[in-house]
C-alpha cells in the first residue's frame, strides 16, 4: 500500500479542519484543545498538533491530508508535517485581512522547508466581505504563476477543485521539469 | 463586493498598491476616530480626495493656489447660478480668469496635499466600494498612484513595520513586466535612483545597500517602494539556492521541485478526487 500527503496549512481559523472534514471520507482525526488565550476567543477550539484525513485512491493508494496547527506556538510540528508532502494548500480566510501577513509568513516558512507545489484557497468567498481572489494574490504578494482559487471549505465541490488545482500545478512541475532535462 | 479592513494590517501605501495593480474603480472610505477621507479611484489612478470638513470647491483650491483673489472668490461664492465646480471652471475660463492648466495643476495639486496626510494615519478602518463615484460636477485630474506611492514610502519612519514587510535583504529585485510600469514617468531621488541603477537577479538587497553605503532602515524604505508601486519583485537571488536552518527566517525561495512519485500517480489522484 502506497501512501502520499497533502499539507493544508494557514492562520489560525482560516478554516483548515473543515476544509478536511468537508472531503475526509472518515471522521478527521482531529487533535483539538479548548482555547486559552484571549486574543485567540474567535472559536472555542483549535488544533494543537494536526487534522489527519483520508481518501482512498484505489486497493494500492491513499492520500492523506494533514491540517497543521493554525497558532504559531505549535510551529514546531511544520517541518515533520512537510516532511515528503506532494505539495501543500494554503489557506486563508478571505474575509479577515488581520490574518493575510501571517498567511504570507507560513507560507514562506512551509516553501522553504519544501519546495514543493502549492495553491492558495482563498476561503470564505460566499461571505460578504470577501476579499476577491486577485486582490488577495496582491496582499499576499503571490506570484502570477501559483494559482489562487476561491473557496468555501464547506463545499465538497469548492474543496475538490482546490485539490485538483493544486495536482494540477504538480504536474505541470514534471512537465517544466522535464523540458528542462531534455534541454 | 467590497473591500473592508484595518489600518494596522493593511496600511495605506498597499491600499493604493492594490488598488494600483487591479486597475480599480470605486470610492474608498478611511475613517480615524476623528477624521473620514474620501478617495475615488477610476481605473487605478486617484481621480479624487477629500477630507470631511474641508471645504473642497474649486473657487476655495484656485484661491489657495494664488490663481484668483479674494475678492474673486466673494464674487464667485455669492453667485448662486453656478451649478457645480464644472460649470465654475468653464465659466472663468472664458472670462480669462484662469487657464485650463491652472484649473488642472490647482486641483491636483490639492488633492496630492490631501492624500499625503492620510500616510500618517495609522489607526483606522477602511472601505473601498467598487464602481462607485460619487463627484458629479468636480473636475477630476487622474493622478498614477506609482509617485504617490514612493511619496508615502518616504515618509515611513517606523523600521519595525518595514521589517515585517520587508524581512529578508538576502532577496534580490528584478523590474516587473508590467508595459505600464514606466520609470520615466516617476520622480525619484538621487538616493532611490543609485538603488534603481543595481536592480537585476544577480545583486540581493544586502549588496545593493553596501554598494551604496545605505542602513539596512534605508534600503527597506526604498525597496518597499519601488515594490509597493509594482515598478520592482522580489527574486530569489541568482546562482543561490540553499534550505535554511529549521527555524531560520525564510531565505530566498528555491524553484518548486516534483514530489517524487511518478506523474501516473498523480494522474490516479486527479481521477480519484474528479469522482468523489
Amino acid at each position: 500500500m502506497q501512501t502520499l500527503k497533502m499539507v493544508i496549512t494557514g492562520p489560525f481559523a482560516a478554516g483548515k479542519t473543515q476544509f478536511i472534514q468537508t472531503i475526509s471520507e472518515i471522521d478527521v482525526v482531529e487533535t483539538e484543545a479548548r482555547i486559552t488565550r484571549d486574543e485567540e476567543r474567535i472559536k472555542d477550539r483549535t488544533t494543537v498538533a494536526m487534522d489527519f484525513g483520508r481518501i482512498t485512491i484505489d486497493e494500492n493508494l491513499v492520500l492523506y491530508l494533514f491540517g497543521t496547527p493554525g497558532q504559531r506556538r505549535f510551529d514546531f510540528m511544520w517541518e515533520i508535517l512537510s516532511e515528503g508532502m506532494l505539495g501543500f494548500i494554503v489557506v486563508v480566510d478571505s474575509t479577515r485581512p488581520e490574518t493575510f501577513r501571517e498567511a504570507r509568513e507560513i507560507l514562506d516558512t512551509f516553501y522553504n522547508y519544501s519546495p514543493t507545489p502549492y495553491v492558495v484557497a482563498a476561503n470564505k468567498q460566499d461571505m460578504e466581505d470577501a476579499w476577491e481572489p486577485e486582490d488577495l494574490r496582491i496582499a499576499l504578494r503571490i506570484p502570477r504563476d501559483v494559482k489562487v482559487i476561491p473557496c468555501v471549505a464547506t463545499d465538497k465541490e469548492s474543496v475538490k477543485r482546490v485539490l485538483l488545482e493544486l495536482l494540477y500545478s504538480i504536474l505541470e512541475t514534471m512537465d517544466e521539469e522535464e523540458a528542462e532535462a531534455v534541454r | 463586493m467590497a473591500l473592508k479592513g484595518n489600518l494596522r494590517d493593511f496600511n495605506t501605501t498597499q491600499l493604493f498598491n492594490l488598488i494600483n495593480l487591479a486597475r480599480k474603480t470605486g470610492l474608498l472610505t478611511i475613517e480615524t476616530r476623528d477624521a473620514r477621507a474620501r478617495l475615488c479611484f477610476k481605473e487605478g489612478k486617484l481621480i479624487y480626495a477629500g477630507l470631511d470638513g474641508q471645504d473642497d470647491r474649486l473657487v476655495t483650491i484656485l484661491l489657495k493656489a494664488g490663481k484668483i483673489t479674494e475678492e474673486q472668490a466673494r464674487t464667485i461664492r455669492a453667485r448662486s447660478d453656478i451649478k457645480n465646480d464644472k460649470e465654475l471652471g468653464l465659466l472663468l475660463i472664458n472670462a480669462g480668469y484662469v487657464s485650463q492648466e491652472d484649473i488642472v495643476q490647482s486641483v491636483r495639486e490639492h488633492t496630492l496635499e490631501t492624500v499625503y496626510q492620510l500616510f500618517n494615519w495609522t489607526e483606522g478602518t477602511f472601505r473601498f466600494e467598487p464602481n462607485v463615484l460619487p463627484i458629479e460636477g468636480r473636475i477630476t485630474v487622474p493622478i498614477d498612484l506609482e509617485n504617490v506611492i514612493m511619496e508615502g514610502s518616504r515618509r515611513l519612519k517606523e523600521s519595525a513595520r518595514l521589517e515585517e514587510e520587508l524581512p529578508n535583504l538576502d532577496m534580490a529585485l528584478k523590474f516587473t513586466d508590467r508595459p505600464d510600469a514606466r520609470m520615466r514617468t516617476i520622480n525619484l531621488t538621487v538616493e532611490e535612483w543609485r538603488v534603481v541603477s543595481f536592480i537585476n537577479p544577480r545583486n540581493t538587497i544586502r549588496q545593493i545597500a553596501q554598494y551604496n553605503n545605505m542602513s539596512d532602515f534605508q534600503i527597506r524604505r526604498i525597496v518597499y517602494g519601488l515594490l509597493q508601486a509594482g515598478l520592482v519583485e522580489l527574486v530569489p537571488p541568482e546562482g543561490v539556492e540553499k534550505k535554511p536552518p529549521p527555524g531560520a527566517p525564510p531565505g530566498a525561495p528555491p524553484k518548486p521541485r516534483r514530489p517524487a512519485v511518478k506523474r501516473s500517480i498523480i494522474q490516479r489522484l486527479i481521477d480519484r478526487i474528479r469522482e468523489l
